[in-house]
């Protein structure tokens, strides 16, 4: 393939539609699509991701840092993938990966905890909610009581929008392993208090997930042997299962890249690349792929400016990735604007709540207000 | 008339009462067992006896007695190398690879190292406090890529882990392990390094919110210039990557250095209600009583950041003893496994065993998830770390001896393989793993001939809590054990 030419698809640069009150197309059966969202935890570098390589801004602020030219996967005349993400351009030419520039939100807080919170719970930048945006969602809209569980979390123990009192959410490593030991679960009426009532929730949780779930799928895909391939094949046994499942949450680790950042973002960025090519392919192999949506987040972007240890610092708006069978591929949003930084940060161009809400609106037929605490314009990203 | 009848018999009663102020009651055995758990890993019955007759104000000092002094396991014997980064340059492809492969033994021989004092301390408060502090100053083997530099700043934490905070905190900065960890090392003038200035003020003292982006600019500017010796691993002051123009942090403008930002953010009321909030977690409930908070907050800032006075106040607290409080608290992976070790006098000859078996409950030793720590309470119980839990109780007690076959399917992860000539960590793993071994009869001989039935004595023991589920009445001895281990209760404190 050359690498100097586009790898074009048919639409691209579609803004944000503005769907005020909409009434849904096809109230297709809510949750019988599947949302899976991956985390690119500690803040993935959206510059050095879908590099801005016409920009000599970026070039001047990211000396020793910056994708050269010659090396990126150009998407369009500005705009270009980091070399690692090589396995998505096949996705990106069969017109199934969107990528959405610019995610962020007013204010932007730059500490990873409160940032994902802000995410996670789909706050303003200035409340604090306890309870993930998919929680609320669950709650709003329940997810059907025949289903292995409302949201699965994947290789973390860390719940994040699925985090809150009124959901079933599990967290698995290993189908298998969890399978097995399943039986140990027990169950009880009792009540106590906060602490033990947490306990004996996650003994009923796993005890009714337990009950639904088949791990015997076998792919023909190949999963990278990484930690993140691993939660890519558990995922892809647990999409496939005929017992449903509202979301699926996977995390990869280690993008806080302070200093060192070409060896370690390039890692990583191999890692993800390999794994969300598998996911499709699995599913692709077992007819899901059109009933799922994949989307990427983090609590943030990363500093234009290049830092002095080979590194960047916590910045603000990203780019990040849609993709499943359904997605109309494409560039969305705007691209970063160097030239108007805010404190050394980019500004956003689409905030994050609008991602939400089209998978809530758009994906699942859920109204977005009530669990998103207001309207939000829907990116016109799907094909549905 | 009758009114001042009684006031005149409120007034004798308080006088009359005198001698028993002078000696305050007995806390007894439900709050020495409490107390034991909360400052602990667990409670003896024969230390519950002891402590019972004490008063609040004595048993704690009994807790106290002997806290804060350095490790009794003997240091591990690379623990006083240090390998430059320049020689490690000069390396050949395989002799890097073979440095990395020590570099990962050594890892996990240091995770080992504290697993092994934490079974066997005499001040189980000593290592509650340096992995609070562990928790609270992270720092991770991932990052730092040396064993000796995290062994070391555990050697610092746990010096100062009943110290002085203001110390500590002075110490920590320029701990190498800390310049590595959030990049100080790299933190040089014109293009400054913001990550250890940011989490100094929302991690480390003030807490989230209590300060400006514009401050962390300015503060991270104050540190430029603190750096490691690459030949020693050790503290190395930079002045020239120093930045000596002026800052302003928190409204203090002047040609700051670290220890004056560190002196700031210490003068702040923030950083001793942040630091109380987290021990209260830590020891008394999940939910802090901010007026409580607020008392025990103005005396440790008063005592210059004395950490023994701040436990002092909250752990003879009305509200650490409160009924209410009993059994609130989830057990980490730790206070788990280390204390199952302890309750239950458990044999065992290598460790190595549990200290994996930490890191699939999810408290990795010396590699916490991020700079943040273990975010601890509910979250150490998931779905999968629950059945994990379980699973390593069940097999403990499980009189059959197969169980440890089993065991060791589960146990024998990547990492074992990295131990020595191939097959050797397998191997060591599994001769580990069938030495772990629990003797019920000799055990459950403590609690013959007590004046209770030793099933309700049993029980007190064991759990913070009435058990969740029902129909023990009927089993007896090991039965009872593991079915006491298997409720949700044994899973809090």
């Amino acid at each position: 393939m050359d690498r100097r030419r586009f790898l074009s698809i048919g639409t691209a640069g579609l803004a944000v539609a503005a769907v005020p009150g909409v009434a849904f197309g096809q109230p297709a059966a809510a949750y019988g699509r599947l949302l899976v969202l991956v985390e690119l935890k500690g803040g993935n570098d959206g510059l050095n991701t879908v590099v801005p390589y016409a920009d000599p801004a970026y070039y001047a602020l990211r000396p020793r840092l910056a994708v050269r030219r010659e090396d990126v996967i150009p998407l369009d005349e500005r705009a270009g993938l980091h070399p690692a993400l090589e396995p998505l351009a096949a996705s990106w030419k069969s017109g199934d990966l969107a990528i959405v520039q610019g995610l962020g939100y007013p204010q932007p807080n730059l500490s990873h905890f409160r940032s994902i919170e802000i995410w996670d719970t789909a706050s303003k930048a200035n409340e604090y909610l306890g309870d993930g945006w998919l929680a609320r969602a669950f709650v709003a809209k329940p997810v059907p009581a025949s289903y292995a569980a409302d949201g699965i979390v994947v290789g973390s123990s860390e719940f994040g929008p699925l985090a809150g009192p009124g959901t079933r959410a599990i967290a698995l490593n290993d189908t298998d392993q969890f399978l097995r030991q399943a039986r140990l679960a027990g169950g009880t009426a009792k009540r106590g208090n906060a602490s033990l009532n947490h306990i004996l929730k996650v003994q009923d949780d796993i005890s009714q997930a337990a009950a639904q779930l088949n791990p015997n799928i076998a792919f023909r895909t190949e999963f990278p042997r990484t930690p993140f391939g691993n939660a890519v094949r558990t995922a892809a046994q647990l999409a496939a299962n005929p017992a449903g499942i509202g979301a699926i949450r996977l995390t990869l680790n280690g993008f806080d890249t302070h200093q060192n950042q070409p060896q370690v973002h390039q890692r990583l960025l191999k890692d993800f690349a390999d794994g969300l090519s598998a996911l499709k392919g699995a599913l692709v192999e077992v007819n899901r792929w059109n009933s799922t949506l994949v989307m990427t987040y983090a609590e943030f972007g990363r500093r234009p400016q290049e830092n002095n240890s080979n590194g960047t610092d916590h910045g603000t708006a990203a780019a990040h990735f849609v993709t499943g069978g359904l997605v109309r591929g494409g560039l969305y949003g705007a691209a970063p604007r160097l030239d108007r930084l805010e404190g050394g940060n980019l500004q956003h161009s689409v905030d994050f709540r609008s991602l939400y809400a089209t998978a809530l609106e758009k994906w699942w037929g859920v109204d977005s207000k009530g669990p998103l605490r207001g309207r939000y314009p829907v990116v016109d990203l799907l094909k549905v | 008339m009758a009114a001042i009848v009684g006031t005149a018999f409120l007034f004798s009663t308080a006088l009359m009462t005198g001698a028993a102020i002078a000696e305050p009651p007995a806390i007894g055995p439900e709050a020495a067992r409490h107390l034991l758990n909360r400052t602990g890993f667990e409670g003896h019955p024969a230390k519950i006896d002891a402590m019972a007759g004490l008063s609040r104000g004595d048993a704690l000092e009994k807790v106290l007695a002997g806290a804060g002094k350095p490790a009794r396991t003997p240091a591990p014997a690379w623990s006083g190398e240090f390998v430059s980064p320049r020689i490690v340059r000069t390396l050949s492809d395989e002799e890097r690879k073979q440095f990395q492969r020590r570099q990962v033994e050594r890892a996990i021989e240091l995770k080992n190292w504290w697993v092994c004092e934490m079974l066997s301390t005499p001040s189980p408060l000593t290592e509650r406090m340096t992995l609070f502090w562990h928790n609270h100053f992270t720092s991770s083997l991932q990052k730092v890529r040396s064993a000796t530099l995290v062994y070391r700043q555990n050697v610092l934490l746990r010096e100062h882990a009943l110290g002085n905070f203001a110390t500590l905190l002075k110490a920590v900065s320029r701990d190498p392990a800390m310049l590595v960890y959030l990049d100080s090392a790299t933190n040089r003038r014109g293009q400054p390094n913001e990550n250890f200035a940011r989490e100094v003020m929302e991690l480390f003292t003030l807490g989230e919110g209590s300060y400006s982006e514009q401050d962390i600019r300015e503060a991270a500017r104050a540190f430029t210039g603190w750096s490691i010796n690459p030949e020693n691993g050790e503290f190395l002051w930079r002045p020239n990557a120093h930045d000596a123009g002026i800052k302003t942090v928190l409204g203090r403008s002047g040609d700051f250095g670290g220890d004056d930002v560190l002196d700031i953010l210490l003068a702040r009321t923030e950083t001793a209600v942040f630091v109380v909030t987290k021990l209260w977690k830590e020891f008394v409930s999940p939910e802090p009583d901010p007026a409580e908070v607020r008392r025990v907050a103005a005396l440790f800032r008063q005592s210059g950041y004395d950490i023994k006075t701040a436990l002092r106040a909250l752990l003879t607290s009305e509200v650490f003893y409160s009924a209410q409080n009993r059994g609130t608290l989830v057990k980490s992976p730790v206070d788990l496994v280390i204390g199952t070790m302890r309750q239950f006098d458990v044999g065992y000859s290598d460790p190595l065993p549990l200290t994996f078996l930490l890191r699939t409950l999810g408290q990795d030793l010396f590699s916490p998830p991020n700079v943040r720590g273990w975010p601890g309470g509910e979250a150490w119980i998931n779905s999968t770390t629950l059945l994990a839990r379980r699973q390593f109780l069940e097999r403990l007690f499980r009189v059959d001896e197969a169980r440890m076959q089993a065991q060791m399917a589960d146990g024998v992860r990547k990492g074992v393989d990295k131990i020595g000539a191939p097959g050797e960590g397998r191997a060591r793993f599994m001769r580990a793993a069938l030495d772990i071994r629990f003797s019920g009869g000799e055990w459950l001989r403590q609690f013959e001939g007590a004046q209770s039935p030793p099933n309700a004595r049993l029980q007190q023991v064991l759990l913070a809590l009435p058990p969740a589920s029902p129909a023990l009445a009927e089993a007896h001895g090991v039965e009872l054990v593991r079915r006491l281990t298997a409720d949700p209760a044994y899973q809090l404190k």
